[in-house]
């Protein structure tokens, strides 16, 4: 494929400020990642390791200290502006908590200048979709954990962005809601095939979803230590896939290469 | 508290009410001249004279609002109170928004809010008489001072700890620096006015009449001054009285209020499902 990749993070190095003020800290060091148009990447590694970091550059939220960033072979300026072709689900809660469900959902089509009518239209329809029509006067306070990544995820996909940023945005659920989350994202996706950036620590939960997997080193100065095409077939049901020898394969695979890692972040957390 | 059984609820108004009528009691029984042999002044009418009768202190309630006489009273201060908390409320939102949002002009000011802060604002009362005469206008600036710095002080932290991810989530979604600012930042520090609201309302109302206390021809704290002034302790009283009354009903109106702006917040929620 010769057509420019939806997201290419080229020599991505992101320094901190130390946490005792003085020195810097370098969570990701000259990383390079690229999304295809159409493709399901998820990154894995350990907690604290640099995944969000990663994430807020590709969204064009956090300028890194060295790199380049293009979107669809656009180079990103970094300069207040964040990344319009791409829609991010967030780790922690992001709903506006004085807005009700359709409200947040609309939010994205009332900041571009959508009317009304149309907005609230379109709005029914993604409630619909993600399976909270009925519940459009509730306030986020109002909705159960599940309910809330699904009005999350609705948010973010009624602007129909191309590329999809996912951190973790699952992992606050409870096995059963997770699975059914799981497989109505991958439904979603399958119908329009977006370009999806997926982070979790979880790595069942990304072989389960992705056409690939890209493991992460611990930190400080995280970079990737291996690139894994998962050619499982699709369309997948992520509750059985987990049984079928491929996918037992592909994780005792990945494992032997993430696991040294995970302890070395484990015996840094406990030290600190 | 639903859980509680009604019996209890109505034992404990009863108890309140009985508490109530004691003190009423004692306060008659106490202060009648000629009811009880004096103990501790000498003459039988000293006792009234100082702590008032609670008979006559409602016999002069009556008569206010048979006559009419406390409406327009009653109406000025409520006027006042209106403006200082309007006023207070809107230039409090507008400075901490500004102030929240500009680390450099807080920077700045910051000594001098402190400052403003801790002055004692009562004391301004006599130079608004004088800037602006004894109507209205110099209770509603001395309220305005009183109002001004919660409001702000509240909507200043609220906007500095509005969500980073909550205006990441914003940003990612569309949202310029203006639509940042109605959407995400106003509606946050209005939380925290309203959060602020039994206060400011309070501190208006104390502003209002302590305002007309200090100097005034209208109001229910004129009413006290002019009752003081000939040694009316009854009137006194009575104006204690009602003040207490319409502070009252001012938060009741305030809780009102609360409940219907507030749907939204995590306690209104809970207290739904209990
Ligand atoms: N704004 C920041 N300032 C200082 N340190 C940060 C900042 N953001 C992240 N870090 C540090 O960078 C590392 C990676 O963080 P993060 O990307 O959130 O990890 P992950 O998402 O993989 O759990 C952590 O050690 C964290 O403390
Ligand atoms: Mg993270």
């Amino acid at each position: 494929m010769t057509a420019a990749p939806a997201l290419a993070l080229r020599d991505i190095t992101c320094r901190f400020p130390s946490v005792d003020g003085q020195g810097t800290y370098t969570a990701v060091a000259d990383t390079t990642l690229v999304i295809e148009a159409g493709e399901f990447v998820s990154v894995v590694g350990p907690t604290g390791c640099g995944k969000s970091t990663l994430l807020n550059v590709a969204a064009g939220l956090l300028a890194p200290s060295s790199g380049t960033v293009e979107v669809f072979g656009e180079p990103m300026a970094f300069a207040g502006e964040v990344n319009r072709r791409a829609g991010y689900m967030f780790q922690t809660d992001a709903l506006m908590p004085w807005r009700n469900a359709i409200g947040n959902v609309t939010a994205g089509l009332e900041f571009r200048g959508v009317g009304r009518a149309e907005a609230m239209e379109r709005g029914q329809e993604w409630l619909r979709r993600v399976g909270l029509s009925g519940f459009g006067d509730r306030y986020p306070h109002h909705l159960s954990g599940g309910m809330r990544k699904r009005l999350a995820l609705a948010q973010t996909l009624i602007l129909d962005p191309d590329i999809l940023l996912m951190d973790e945005p699952f992992s606050a659920l409870d096995v059963q809601t997770r699975q059914l989350m799981e497989n109505e994202l991958l439904a979603l996706w399958a119908a329009d095939r977006k370009s999806v950036l997926f982070i979790t620590h979880d790595l069942e939960e990304a072989i389960a979803l992705s056409d690939r997997v890209v493991a992460l080193s611990a930190g400080p100065g995280t970079r990737p230590i291996g690139n894994f095409v998962i050619d499982l077939p699709r369309p997948r049901d992520v509750a059985e896939i987990r049984m079928e020898p491929g996918f037992l394969a592909f994780h005792k695979e990945i494992w032997n290469v993430m696991k040294e890692e995970v302890l070395k972040a484990y015996a840094r957390q406990r030290a600190a | 508290m639903a859980t509680r059984p009604r019996i209890g609820q109505l034992r404990l108004r009863f108890y309140q009410v009985l508490l109530l009528v004691a003190v009423l009691v004692a306060w008659h029984v106490l202060t009648a001249p000629g009811l009880l042999p004096n103990f501790y002044f000498e003459r039988a009418n000293r006792a009234a004279f100082f702590f008032g009768e609670p008979i006559k202190i409602a016999g002069r309630i009556v008569d206010w609002f048979v006559t009419g006489e406390i409406y327009s009273h009653l109406w000025i201060t409520l006027v006042e109170t209106a403006l200082a908390f309007a006023i207070g409320s809107v230039a409090g939102l507008l400075i901490g928004l500004w102030l929240g949002l500009s680390p450099m002009a807080s920077a700045i000011l910051d000594p001098y809010i402190k400052a403003a802060n801790s002055m004692p604002r009562v004391v301004l009362a006599p130079i608004f008489a004088v800037w602006f005469g004894l109507g209205m206008w110099s209770k509603v600036a001395l309220g305005v001072t009183l109002v001004f710095f919660i409001v702000f002080f509240n909507v200043y932290q609220g906007v500095r700890e509005v969500s980073p991810t909550i205006l990441a989530n914003a940003r990612m979604l569309g949202a310029n620096r203006r639509q940042l600012l109605s959407a995400i930042y106003l509606p946050s520090a209005m939380s925290w006015v309203f959060a602020s609201l039994h206060n400011a309302v309070g501190l208006a109302f104390v502003g209002a009449v302590v305002g007309e206390y200090l100097g005034s021809a209208h109001g229910v704290g004129y009413l006290i001054l002019q009752a003081e002034t000939t040694f009316d302790i009854n009137t006194v009283f009575a104006g204690i009285a009602v003040l207490t009354a319409f502070a009252l009903l001012l938060d009741a109106a305030v809780t009102l209020v609360e409940r219907r702006l507030m749907t939204w917040q995590p306690r209104a929620a809970e207290t739904d499902r209990t």
